[in-house]
């Protein structure tokens, strides 16, 4: 099984340490981390992806909980939300390949970042699947370089 | 306020009147004010690690956050085993360490090691104090983090010039922690069906842990025992918590466990778990512990509940405040069949060992019939020394067993048994040793002599790391690697050289009047008993093997 778990932590020296150095120390399986400032500039917001079964689960939860940093703790996996994750990707691309990328970009509403003289850089957000679909029709192409944000998730409604 | 003199009235405003401290470059200026403030007892280990054990032995026996300080670097590092110690056994501790000065902080400056960083894993919760005006709040907070909800160590780093500063920051009246609110009541209707399944049960145990002493409910456990008849087996962290001589004592279960607790556990349909978190030198083989029972868990900490076994009643919170809702609901009833049984398995399985020669068993029992009328604290290194103390001494009172669990940590007697004698001045208070671990922190006899600590050190020499050596006897035919110990030093001469008295004891006839002379002795006094070299600690559980498959002590 694998869990999006999202950690609200109070934005102090170190609280990323102490999230990374749990999994590890734990030896729980973590998939991507992702970290960033919440509405509240005192707190920021990490969300994991991590695997494993529901023992293991439980205890990520549960660990990441006793942090004395953690104010709040949500596993995704049974509340309605939306998931994002955001990756940019440069592949060869000529001249005369342009057009017929540019089709597929549209299709899975990609932007174009960058372009170089053989090369195009892309952007794609959207939910895992979907990217992990881009990302293969992008192979015959030629990946050059790929980066991604690991996921993010927000729970729909209030 | 000046930071040094805001630190000192911090410690102040905790009620610290003890310190265990070890100066360094970077603790000059703090040093200069604590040795003016006559309120508080500093105390100079000979090394950090015998500081931190110290504090710790203190807050075990006192139940105060003990207080240890040492200076960046190396001094800091030499605290990281008694952090760990105190961590593994959740024992309240605040230990201080110096810091290069702010500006030089990730330069590999002299003397700066990353503290923080090395201790995450180890501690409840650590701070490097970059802000001086942060002080105050911050050394707040870790007595309050320390202290509540499952204790633990709590490691401040003060950089120099934070020390130094001049600092307006008042010292606050309480702490603001968002994210760190222990659960303490339990959830009444869980209290209600686990009262139930207690009524239900034909044949219960109660399985305590150190949880009860820490939560000081050991008055409840009894009344709970005695109310529902319930056989009680704690754990080496739990001795003491529930009387030793009680006719519903199973003593310890485990790995060194009694073979009728160990049975009992076995064979049980209930299984009460109060402040104890199913470690695995208690539960042996998992899939094999209590395979019949249904389990009820009371803890404070909700990641020891449903870690290593899946629990059926879960109770997040004090154990003494559930215990308190939890009583009123459980009817008494006689069980008479259930503790038949446990008798019978009593007298079937009792513990014992062969007479002949100096056993180190018999130590112990001569040494808990002369003191069992006396406040009487024990400490322990780690070995077999340790789990004859544990099996042989009957502890009928909290804190008056001190020894490391969770960490199993070599020389942390001696030091805690300073500690300890520092914080229950009124006690006798002995350090059982084994000859390899008392010279893990031998240089703590200079404290002691120091500072007249009349504790009385029992050194159970064998002359082997004996706990390794019996692991490789059964197990490892008989080959022992690097176990002999029989060139040790001369112990009576290293005692007296420090300025401790010392005897040696060759013979069984010649303890009982050499353990009357240690206890008589104002001052400490130091023990060489030589014990036979290969007796071994029964019964034993083979590592991952079922706790009901013993070996040794059974016929
Ligand atoms: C610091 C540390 N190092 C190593 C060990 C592993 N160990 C456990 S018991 C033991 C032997 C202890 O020997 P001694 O103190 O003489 O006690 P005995 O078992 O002989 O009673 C050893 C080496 C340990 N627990 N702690
Ligand atoms: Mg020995």
């Amino acid at each position: 099984m694998r869990h999006i778990i999202s950690a609200t932590v109070q934005n102090k020296p170190g609280v990323l340490a102490r999230v990374a150095g749990l999994f590890s120390a734990r030896g729980f399986n973590i998939e991507s981390l992702a970290v960033g400032e919440t509405e509240d500039p005192t707190r920021s917001r990490m969300t994991v992806v991590v695997g494993g079964d529901e023992a293991i689960l439980e205890q990520v939860r549960k660990q990441l909980a006793k942090l004395i940093d953690t104010i709040k703790v949500q596993d995704f996996q049974t509340t309605p939300c939306v998931k994002r994750d955001l990756m940019l990707i440069k592949i060869k691309c000529p001249p005369q390949k342009r057009a017929e990328t540019m089709e597929i970009i549209n299709v899975f509403r990609g932007r174009v970042v960058d372009l170089g003289e053989k090369t195009m850089m892309i952007e794609v957000a959207g939910e895992e699947d979907k990217i992990d679909a881009f990302v293969n029709l992008m192979r015959p192409y030629g990946i050059l370089e790929m980066v991604r944000t690991g996921r993010i998730a927000m729970a729909r409604g209030e | 306020m000046k930071g040094t003199k805001l630190f000192v009235e911090s410690l102040l405003n905790e009620n610290v009147d003890v310190v265990f401290g070890y100066p360094g470059g970077a603790l000059i200026p703090l040093f200069d004010e604590l040795v003016d403030c006559k309120k508080i007892r500093f105390i100079l280990p000979r090394h950090e690690q015998g500081g931190a054990h110290a504090a710790d032995g203190y807050a075990r026996v006192t139940g105060k956050p003990g207080v240890v300080i040492a200076t960046s670097g190396p001094g800091a590092t030499n605290l990281v085993t008694g952090i760990a110690n105190a961590y593994m056994d959740s024992i309240p501790m605040v230990a201080f360490t110096g810091q290069v000065k702010t500006n030089l902080i990730g330069n590999d400056a002299f003397q700066e090691v990353d503290l923080t960083g090395i201790t995450r894993s180890i501690c409840k919760h650590n701070y490097l104090v970059k802000n001086p005006e942060e002080m105050p709040e911050i050394i707040k907070e870790a007595f309050h983090l320390a202290t509540t909800g499952r204790p633990g160590p709590v490691v401040i780093d003060l950089p120099v010039n934070v020390t130094t500063a001049d600092i307006k920051a008042k010292i606050p009246k309480t702490v603001n922690l968002p994210g760190y609110k222990p659960n303490m009541e339990g959830n009444p209707k869980q209290v209600a069906k686990a009262a139930e399944m207690i009524n239900e049960a034909e044949r219960p145990v109660l399985y305590i842990g150190g949880g009860i002493i820490s939560s000081g409910c050991c008055d409840q456990i009894k009344t709970l025992a005695e109310k529902g008849n319930l056989p009680v087996t704690p754990t080496m962290m739990g001795l003491g918590a529930f009387p030793d001589t009680h006719k519903l004592s199973l003593n310890m279960l485990g790995m060194h466990g009694t073979a009728y607790a160990n049975y009992a556990v076995t064979h049980c349909d209930l299984l009460i778990a109060v402040g104890a978190r199913f470690d695995d030198r208690v539960t042996g083989k998992i899939e094999e512990f209590a395979p019949d029972a249904k389990i009820i868990h009371i803890d404070i900490d909700p990641t020891s509940v449903s870690k290593n076994v899946p629990v059926d009643v879960p109770l997040v919170g004090d154990a003494g405040r559930i215990l308190k809702q939890l009583i009123p609901q459980v009817k008494s009833q006689p069980r008479k069949a259930w503790l038949a049984q446990i008798d019978q398995w009593k007298k079937d399985f009792p513990l014992k060992y062969d007479e002949k020669g100096l056993k180190p068993q018999f130590v112990l029992e001569t040494l808990y019939d002369q003191t069992k009328s006396k406040k009487t604290i024990i400490c322990t290194e780690v070995g077999q020394h340790q789990m004859w103390s544990a099996l042989f001494y009957k502890f009928t009172k909290p804190r008056t067993w001190v020894s490391s669990g969770g960490l199993g940590t070599m020389g942390f007697g001696l030091p805690a048994s300073m500690g300890a004698q520092i914080g229950k001045p009124d006690h006798l208070v002995f350090n059982i040793a084994g000859d390899g671990s008392i010279q893990m922190n031998i240089q703590e006899l200079a404290t002691i002599k120091n500072n007249n600590l009349p504790v009385k050190i029992i050194i159970l020499n064998n002359h082997y790391l004996g706990m390794v050596r019996q692991w490789q006897q059964l197990f490892f035919n008989g080959k022992y690697a690097h176990t002999d110990l029989c060139d040790n030093p001369d112990f009576v001469k290293i005692s007296e050289a420090y300025g401790i008295p010392a005897m040696c004891v060759e013979k069984k006839e010649d303890v009982l009047a050499a353990l009357k002379k240690a206890i008589a002795h104002k001052g400490p006094f130091l023990l060489d008993i030589r014990v036979d070299r290969e007796e071994n600690v029964f019964p034993m559980v083979p590592a991952g093997e079922a706790i009901s498959r013993m070996i040794g002590g059974m016929a």
